[in-house]
C-alpha cells in the first residue's frame, strides 16, 4: 500500500503553517504539513508526501550513510578473496 | 529524482543482489512482503529475477482495495445513489468491483462519482457545493488514516455539514498475525510496510518479532531499499535472530509519529471486528469514527439508507454470490497460492474483466503478475 | 482471425485505445464491414484512385478539457490526422472536418477551437477544405466533438508492413513521452496539481519526411502513439509482426516533470498519450543515419533508438532494467488511472 513520494518544500503557504507548497521534480501540490510539524520544518527541507500529506521528513544524512554501506558490500569479501589467492600463490611456488 | 534516483543505482543494485545470493547460499527461506507496494515494486523492477531460488517471496495481504469486501463497495455506491451525494473516491478504488458494478462504471451509468488525490480534494469540492453531499470512501491502513482524520478535524473546524466519510481503515498487524496463525503457513520473515511504520514506528512491529520469533525488516520502496532490507532479512535468519530492524531509517524511526498518534487517537476507534476479503472476520483490525465525529460519519449520516440496502442483499438469497466468494483470493491474499496458480486467472479473472480485487488494484499481486510477469510465468 | 464481441454493452474502456479497443474493432466491426483495405488496419487505408494511391484516414477527438497548455480540441483534431497520415507514409494534402456541437456552448469556445484548427492547418500546410457542422441537445457532446478526414499522398517506394519487421531492427522514437496525456489529466484539475508542461501536440510530417527521404526503404513500420502510448502501439506491433519487441527503460526519453508527475500519481509513462512524436522500425544498417536525419529537423533533436525487435516468436512487449531484470508491458487496459496504494 502507500504510494509516498519525496518533495521539497518550497514555501508555506499559510500563516499557522499547516500547509506548504511542494515540487516533486517540477511538479507542484500544496500539501498538509500538519503530522511533521513537530519535527520542525522548514522551506527546503525534503519530506515524504502521501495523499497530499507530509508523513515525515528525509533525512539527508541517513540516506547517504545507506548508501554508503551497500557501495562498500562486498568489497571486505573481495580483499579476502585477493589475499587468499595471493596465499594460494605463495604455497604453490 | 533525488531520494529515488539514488535507490535505483544500478550498479548498487546488481551488488546487493550479489551479496544476497553469496549469503544464501544453500539455505531456503520464505519471507513475505506484506504491503502491496512492496509488491508493486518488485515486479515493476523485476527484483525476483535478481534473487538466488533460495529466497522464495510470498505476497502478503497489505492491499487495503483488494481486502475490502465486495459489500463494502457496493454499500459506498448505495450512498452514492441517495440524492445530491457526490461520491469522492481515489484512483485504486475507481475499477473494483462491487456486485452491480464498478464507481467506474457505475460513474459512466450517471452517478457522480469523483476521482481525488486527497481527502482534502473531497473536502474542497464539499465547501464549493454546498448544496451537495460530499462523501469520502476512506481507504488505506495506517499510512492513510491520519490523512482522513486530519481531513475530518478540518471539516469540523470549518463547521461544514455537507461532508461525511465512509470509512474503511484498516490496521496492519491483526492481518500479519492471521497469516501467521494459519497452521498452513510457513514465513521465516517479512519484509515490513516501510510507509506504515512513519505513522506506527518501526518499533509498531516489535509484537511480530516476540510473539512469533519472526525478523521483520521495516522497508523503503525503491530497490535498493527492498534488496537490502532482504540482504538484513537474511543476516538475521542466517544466525536465527528475529528482530525489528529499520532499513528505512532516512524516514522512519522507531517510534511512533506522535501527531499521528494523538489525532487517530481522537477521531477513531477500533471496530470489534470488520470482515476481509479472503480473510473472513478479523477482531480489532479496522477503525470507525468516535462519537465525537458523528456527523461526518456516512454510516450514521445514511443509516436508513445503509440498513434498507443490506436487508435487500442479505435477504435475497437469489443473488448469485457463489462464484466470487469462492474466488481463490483470500489463498493468494494469503499467500498460500501464487496468482498463476489460481483456475481463474488469466481465464475468467484478468485486468480487464477482474473477478477479485486483487486483479484490480495494481499493486495487487495477480495484476502486478498478469501485468509484469505475463499469463505464463516465463520472462526473458 | 477476429474473436467475437462478447461484452453486452459499451463500456468506457471500448474508446481507451487499448485491449477492449482492440476487441471492439476486430470483434465488431472488423466482422461486418471486412474487406482487404479495411481488414489491414493500417492508420491511414491506401486506395487506389485508377492508378494513383492515395492515403485515407479519419479519426475523431473527445478531450476534456477542450483546451489546456498547448493545445486544444481543434488543433488536436487537426495534428491527429496529419500524423496517421504521416505515419502511414502519406505526405498530408488535405483534411475535412465535422463539428458536433453541444446547444449551450458559449460561442468563444467554438471560436477557440477553430482558430486552434486555423492555426494547426497554417503551420502544416494542410487547409481544411471542407467539412459539416451539427449541434446536438444540451448533456450531450461535451462541449464539442471533432471528427476530422484527411488524404495524401503516399511517398513512392516505400513499403510499411509489420510482416517486413526482422529481428535486430532498431526502435526509433522522436522524442521524450507523456507531455500530452499528462497536461490534459493536470488541466482537468481534480488532481490539484501544477506542472510547467504542454501538450507535445505537433505534426511529425516534418520528421517523417526527413526520416522517409534518408532511408525510406529502411523503415518497416510507423506510429504515433497517441492512446494508449508507447505500450500499446508497440503491442500492437508485437502481434501484427508475431515477435517480441525489447525496449530499455534507461533509453525512454521522459522530461523529469512528466516523470515526476508519474510517480505522485502511480502511472506508468509508457501508457501514458503522446500527440507529437513518432515510433519507427528501421533496419539496424540505416538506423543510425534515420536518427541523424531526424535529429536535424527543428523539434527532431531528441530522437533516440529505445530498443530492438528481438528474434523471439512470442508476441509481446518487454522493458529491460540496467542490471539485468525485464518485465512485460501489456497493452493499457482502459484509462489508465492515479493511485495513492
Amino acid at each position: 500500500m502507500c504510494l509516498a513520494i519525496p518533495g521539497k518544500i518550497e514555501e508555506f503557504v499559510d500563516r499557522d503553517r499547516h500547509f506548504a507548497r511542494a515540487d516533486i521534480s517540477g511538479v507542484k501540490r500544496q500539501i498538509n504539513v500538519d503530522l511533521i510539524k513537530e519535527q520542525g520544518l522548514q522551506e527546503g527541507d525534503w519530506v515524504l508526501i502521501h495523499v497530499g500529506f507530509a508523513m515525515g521528513k528525509i533525512s539527508e544524512e541517513q540516506a547517504l550513510e545507506q548508501l554508503e554501506a551497500l557501495a562498500i558490500l562486498g568489497e571486505a569479501a573481495q580483499s579476502r578473496a585477493e589475499a587468499e589467492g595471493y596465499m594460494f600463490e605463495v604455497e604453490s611456488e | 529524482m533525488k531520494y529515488v534516483d539514488e535507490f535505483r543505482n544500478p550498479e548498487l543494485i546488481k551488488k546487493t543482489a550479489e551479496e544476497i545470493k553469496s549469503l544464501v547460499g544453500d539455505s531456503r527461506f520464505r519471507v513475505m512482503e506484506v504491503c502491496g507496494g512492496h509488491t508493486h515494486a518488485i515486479y515493476r523492477f523485476g527484483l525476483e529475477q535478481l534473487l538466488p531460488d533460495g529466497i522464495e517471496l510470498i505476497h502478503g495481504p497489505g492491499c487495503p482495495v483488494c481486502i475490502l469486501p465486495m459489500d463494502r463497495v457496493d454499500e459506498g455506491l448505495a450512498i452514492a445513489r441517495a440524492p445530491d451525494v457526490v461520491l469522492t473516491v481515489y484512483g485504486d478504488m475507481m475499477r473494483v468491483p462491487g456486485y452491480e458494478g464498478s464507481p467506474l462504471e457505475m460513474k459512466a451509468k450517471g452517478l457522480d462519482i469523483r476521482m481525488v488525490y486527497s481527502p482534502l480534494d473531497a473536502l474542497k469540492i464539499a465547501g464549493a457545493h454546498p448544496d451537495k453531499s460530499v462523501v469520502f470512501f476512506a481507504i488505506g491502513f495506517e499510512t492513510t488514516a491520519p490523512a482522513t482524520a486530519l481531513t475530518v478535524l478540518q471539516a469540523k473546524e470549518m463547521g461544514l455539514t455537507n461532508f461525511s466519510v465512509f470509512v474503511n481503515h484498516v490496521t496492519v498487524i491483526p492481518p500479519m498475525r492471521a497469516v501467521l496463525d494459519d497452521p498452513d503457513m510457513k514465513i521465516d520473515g517479512f519484509v515490513g510496510p516501510g510507509h506504515v511504520a512513519t505513522v506506527i514506528g518501526a518499533g509498531g512491529y516489535e509484537e511480530i518479532a516476540r510473539d512469533y520469533k519472526k525478523p521483520v525488516i521495516v522497508s523503503g520502496f525503491e530497490p535498493l531499499d527492498i534488496l537490502q532490507s532482504l540482504l538484513m532479512l537474511v543476516k538475521q535468519l542466517k544466525t536465527g535472530e528475529a528482530r525489528v530492524e529499520n532499513q528505512y531509517d532516512r524516514v522512519v524511526s522507531w517510534d511512533a509519529n506522535p501527531t499521528a498518534r494523538e489525532v487517530l487517537a481522537r477521531v477513531f476507534e477500533l471496530r470489534e471486528d470488520f470482515e476481509w476479503r479472503g480473510l473472513g472476520s478479523i477482531a480489532a483490525s479496522a477503525v470507525k469514527l468516535t462519537e465525537e465525529f458523528k456527523d461526518f460519519d456516512a454510516e450514521v449520516k445514511y443509516a436508513t439508507l445503509l440498513a434498507r440496502h443490506r436487508s435487500e442483499r442479505d435477504g435475497d438469497g437469489s443473488l448469485n454470490r457463489e462464484r466470487h466468494d469462492d474466488a481463490p483470493c483470500g489463498k493468494v491474499l494469503k499467500g498460500l497460492m501464487k496468482p498463476h496458480q489460481c483456475a481463474l486467472f488469466g481465464r475468467e479473472c484478468t485486468p480487464e474483466r477482474p473477478v477479485g480485487a486483487l486483479m484490480v488494484s495494481s499493486e495487487g499481486s495477480c495484476a502486478a503478475y498478469f501485468n509484469y510477469v505475463g499469463e505464463k510465468n516465463k520472462i526473458g | 482471425m477476429a474473436e467475437e464481441f462478447p461484452d453486452r454493452q459499451i463500456e468506457l474502456a471500448h474508446g481507451a485505445g487499448g485491449k477492449a479497443s482492440r476487441r471492439l474493432i476486430e470483434g465488431l466491426i472488423l466482422p461486418r464491414l471486412s474487406n482487404p483495405v479495411l481488414n489491414k488496419l493500417s492508420d491511414a487505408a491506401m486506395i487506389d484512385a485508377g492508378g494513383r494511391p492515395l492515403a485515407f484516414t479519419t479519426d475523431s477527438f473527445v478531450v476534456k478539457p477542450l483546451a489546456y497548455p498547448g493545445g486544444n480540441i481543434g488543433s488536436l483534431a487537426v495534428y491527429g490526422t496529419i500524423n496517421d497520415l504521416a505515419v502511414s507514409g502519406a505526405r498530408p494534402l488535405a483534411i475535412l472536418a465535422t463539428l458536433i456541437l453541444e446547444a449551450g456552448t458559449a460561442t468563444t469556445v467554438v471560436e477557440e477551437a477553430l482558430d486552434a484548427m486555423a492555426g494547426a492547418s497554417s503551420r502544416s500546410g494542410v487547409p481544411v477544405v471542407g467539412g459539416d457542422t451539427k449541434v446536438v441537445e444540451h448533456g450531450k457532446a461535451d462541449g464539442i466533438y471533432i471528427t476530422t478526414s484527411g488524404i495524401g499522398e503516399p511517398v513512392p517506394g516505400i513499403n510499411l508492413d509489420p510482416e517486413t519487421v526482422e529481428p535486430g531492427d532498431k526502435i526509433i522514437l522522436t522524442g521524450p513521452i507523456g507531455d500530452h496525456g499528462i497536461t490534459v489529466l493536470l488541466a482537468r484539475g481534480e488532481l490539484d496539481i501544477e506542472a510547467d508542461l504542454r501538450s507535445d501536440s505537433r505534426s511529425v510530417w516534418p520528421l517523417v519526411e526527413a526520416l522517409l527521404q534518408s532511408c525510406g526503404q529502411s523503415v518497416r513500420w510507423m506510429r504515433d502513439p497517441t492512446r494508449g502510448g508507447v505500450a500499446t502501439s508497440l503491442n500492437e506491433l508485437a502481434g501484427d509482426s508475431g515477435r517480441t519487441i525489447v525496449i530499455e527503460d534507461t533509453r525512454i526519453p521522459v522530461r523529469d516533470v512528466v516523470r515526476g508527475a508519474c510517480e505522485v500519481l502511480g502511472l506508468d509513462v509508457l501508457h501514458v498519450a503522446n500527440e507529437g512524436q513518432c515510433l519507427a522500425i528501421v533496419a539496424a544498417d540505416a538506423a543510425d543515419r534515420a536518427i541523424a536525419a531526424i535529429r536535424s529537423v527543428p523539434g527532431g533533436e531528441d530522437a533516440v533508438i529505445i530498443g530492438a525487435v528481438s528474434a523471439e516468436r512470442n508476441p509481446r512487449l518487454i522493458a529491460t532494467t540496467p542490471y539485468g531484470s525485464s518485465r512485460i508491458v501489456d497493452m493499457l487496459v482502459g484509462d489508465q488511472l492515479p493511485r495513492i496504494c
